[in-house]
């Protein structure tokens, strides 16, 4: 069984939450005592349904404001595939949330309302999900069946997508026209829409391809944390723990060391299990070198012939996350795979409008929900490709000294 | 040619050795929060895999109410010696003798909530800055929105308005003196995952687990053991049955279930088609609408 991270995005009239639920329900994901508890809710409120908003509203503080706060995560499984869905609502901070929830996601579903086409908030889903280099996008064109099921409604809207889709990079794009409402075509196939013959929304989700999502070619290793057992019989052990980023590391092969730059070969691929012939993404494992060298966290491990970028100048889009505006000039905190190092802001180059696409090179005022381009400089060098080519050795995130909170979401250029 | 595909209980294995790894790194002084449930059992089997073959270089930490099962109890010492681990034990009992906590009166009297107190003394006491936990986000409403470093401040409280927001796997563990984390490794997976990969690793567990015979009694729902603990109520009538319990809690408010299932294959099986979820069984969840949130904000879990 694999496993699949995909991310849902909207506002509230789109029929997310009825999608979800329909996905959950369907898939038999909801027992019960949840379902017993929102029904309870419903009455208790005076509603004529089982709101099935309430499954990813979770919290009291919400409900009482209506309101979804963050991103709520939802597990289900088929009998092929195990999913995880980072819900993010639509509302004020949306940008925030969405960067968030789809920062791990394998996949992206854009809901569409038929009767409504592309609006401003399909321009800022599609550019996040551009942004975030999610590797997968399903466009559902959901309430067919307030368009009588049109099929030419659907084409017209998936003309319009596309021409969105060029002014973008997106990769694998699908189209599916839905009614989350009544179930067509999202775990069973629309009785009424026989002039769609493609996948229905479950089928898709059980069967998109994803082993090339990772990336098995530049082999990187970030060393989390390095072991050494106070134990005699492991008297000179010293392993080097971490997760492998991408690439495929077999004993034998020649490394390189970063920052240090000397190169050795790999003595082991250890686990708990035992040791491995070959370790790749996502796998979590111990490496032993031939050679004794210097390494602690925050070090990496790389191919002699296939180094990443080394650098203290570094430019990236950057999405806001703070409650109080980027600084320019400011200095942060900057976390790059196990690394940790200070850095200043030291140009905004522009301020992108997520909903026209439209370069602002004037207005350097960043908030929470901006998102720009700017250019960092960091105290010691980072080991870093783009984010286009390795999301997990182009992404950082910047902390604010003072409050210790999470403030920015950097993909490196 | 080798299959460059980790199955999904792999995946979730090496995401929560990277995220254990991770607290062990940016923490100065942590700790695993070990209940003697499935739960705790698995993370902490985990925690072991991260570092070997190296011992766990943290202490674990059981907070016991003095109401546990026996089985539980037996078993958490004997797992403690398989897996070469440090435990730490803070008793509730403790905390009523020196005044901090008083006991609950009535029939429904539990401790459960007396743990709260319990747990932030040992976590003071200690100076932990960091406890790991074997929360899962799909349990409770209240947990589908806990982050994997949950930031709590200096009493120990939770403000789900304030939490930072989580990104691609970089943690931020950065707080300020008197603050602390809590770490919950396990976050992204299931129940099923959980029996799944308990029975791919042949780990050992309590043996109230699997079906046996008890003697029970019902009240309000909820099939209760009989025990020195709970006084019953007049007609209340304890019976033997067969039964199991689905989650590891105090005697005093975990409910068992009527279940033949008396092996790993026989629970997966249960669980597959169970159509309610596991904290069902749990009272402390049932005293109000928002009873987890509100047990989160004042520091439990």
């Amino acid at each position: 069984m694999e496993l699949l991270r995909f991310s849902t995005a909207g506002s509230v009239d789109d029929g997310k939450s009825t999608l979800i639920g329909r996905l959950l329900y369907d898939s038999k994901s909801i027992f019960e005592d949840q379902m017993d508890a929102i029904k309870s809710y419903s009455d208790k409120k005076g509603y004529e349904h089982v709101d099935l908003a309430l499954l990813t509203d979770g919290l009291r503080a919400e409900r009482e404001q209506g309101i979804t706060i963050d991103v709520a995560y939802r597990y289900f499984a088929t009998p092929k595939r195990k999913f995880i869905i980072a819900d993010t609502p639509g509302h004020i901070q949306y940008t925030r949330n969405m960067v968030t929830g789809s920062s791990n996601s394998n996949l992206s579903i854009i809901l569409i309302d038929a009767r409504n086409g592309i609006i401003e908030q399909t321009n800022r889903h599609s550019f996040i999900a551009s942004l975030l280099n999610i590797p997968h996008l399903v466009v559902c064109v959901n309430k067919m069946d307030l368009v009588d099921y049109s099929e030419a409604r659907f084409n017209e809207i998936v003309e319009g997508y596309k021409i969105l889709a060029s002014k973008l990079d997106i990769k694998d794009v699908h189209f599916i026209p839905i009614s989350a409402l009544k179930g067509d075509n999202v775990v069973d196939r629309s009785e009424t829409m026989k002039w769609y013959n493609g996948p229905t929304l479950m089928y898709l989700l059980e069967n998109v391809h994803i082993s090339s999502d990772l990336n098995h070619i530049d082999c990187r290793f970030p060393v989390q944390y390095v072991i050494r057992p106070q134990a005699q019989e492991y008297h000179d052990y010293r392993g080097f723990a971490g997760r492998v980023a991408s690439g495929i590391y077999k004993p034998g092969d020649r490394v390189l060391c970063l920052p240090s730059g000397f190169t050795t070969s790999i003595k082991s691929i250890d686990t708990f299990e035992g040791p491995v012939e070959e370790g790749f993404a996502p796998m979590s494992c111990t490496i032993t070198l031939a050679d004794e060298i210097d390494i602690s966290r925050g070090d990496m491990i790389v191919r002699e012939g296939n180094v990443p970028n080394v650098g203290q100048d570094i430019e990236m889009m950057m999405c806001w996350l703070g409650d109080s505006p980027m600084q320019a000039g400011g200095k942060y905190t900057i976390r790059h795979t196990s690394r940790e190092a200070k850095c200043l802001i030291k140009d905004i180059r522009y301020k992108v409008d997520v909903n026209t696409y439209h370069r602002n090179e004037e207005d350097k005022n960043i908030k929470m929900n901006d998102i720009c381009r700017v250019n960092v400089r960091t105290t010691v060098p980072l080991f870093y490709d783009s984010y286009r080519k390795n999301r997990i050795t182009g992404s950082v995130i910047l902390i604010d000294e003072a409050t210790n909170s999470t403030v920015g979401a950097g993909m490196i250029i | 040619m080798i299959n460059y595909n980790l199955n999904h209980l792999k995946e979730l294995e090496s995401e929560t050795i990277y995220i254990i790894r991770e607290a062990a790194a940016q923490f100065e002084n942590p700790c695993l929060l070990f209940s003697g449930g499935k739960d705790s059992i698995v993370m902490s089997w985990m925690a072991r895999k991260a570092f070997y073959p190296a011992r766990i270089p943290f202490p674990l930490v059981h907070v016991d109410t003095g109401h546990n099962f026996p089985e539980t109890i037996a078993y958490r010492d004997e797992y403690m010696k398989m897996i070469g681990a440090n435990l730490i034990v803070g008793m509730v009992q403790d905390s009523i003798d020196s005044g901090r906590v008083k006991e609950e009166k009535g029939p429904n009297a539990s401790r459960n909530g007396l743990q709260t107190v319990t747990l932030l003394d040992t976590l003071e006491k200690h100076k932990f800055d960091a406890a790991m936990g074997g929360a899962r986000r799909d349990e409770e409403k209240a947990r589908a929105k806990e982050r994997m470093f949950s930031h709590r401040d200096e009493f120990g409280q939770w403000d789900p308005k304030n939490q930072r927001p989580e990104l691609w796997l970089l943690l931020n563990g950065k707080k300020s003196v008197g603050e602390h984390f809590r770490v919950f490794p396990i976050s992204n997976w299931t129940e099923m995952d959980v029996w799944m990969y308990i029975k791919s690793e042949n780990i050992p567990i309590p043996s109230i687990y699997f079906s046996h015979q008890r003697e029970v009694f019902e009240r309000d729902g909820m099939i209760l053991s009989t025990s020195d603990f709970i006084p019953l109520r007049d007609g209340e009538k304890p019976e033997m049955k067969t039964v199991r319990y689905r989650t590891v809690g105090d005697m005093t408010c975990t409910g068992a279930v009527y279940s033949d299932a008396s092996d790993i294959d026989m629970i997966i099986d249960e669980v597959s088609v169970s159509r309610t979820t596991e904290r069902g069984t749990r009272a402390d969840d049932k005293r109000t609408e928002a009873a987890m949130e509100d047990r989160k904000k004042a520091g439990y879990f």
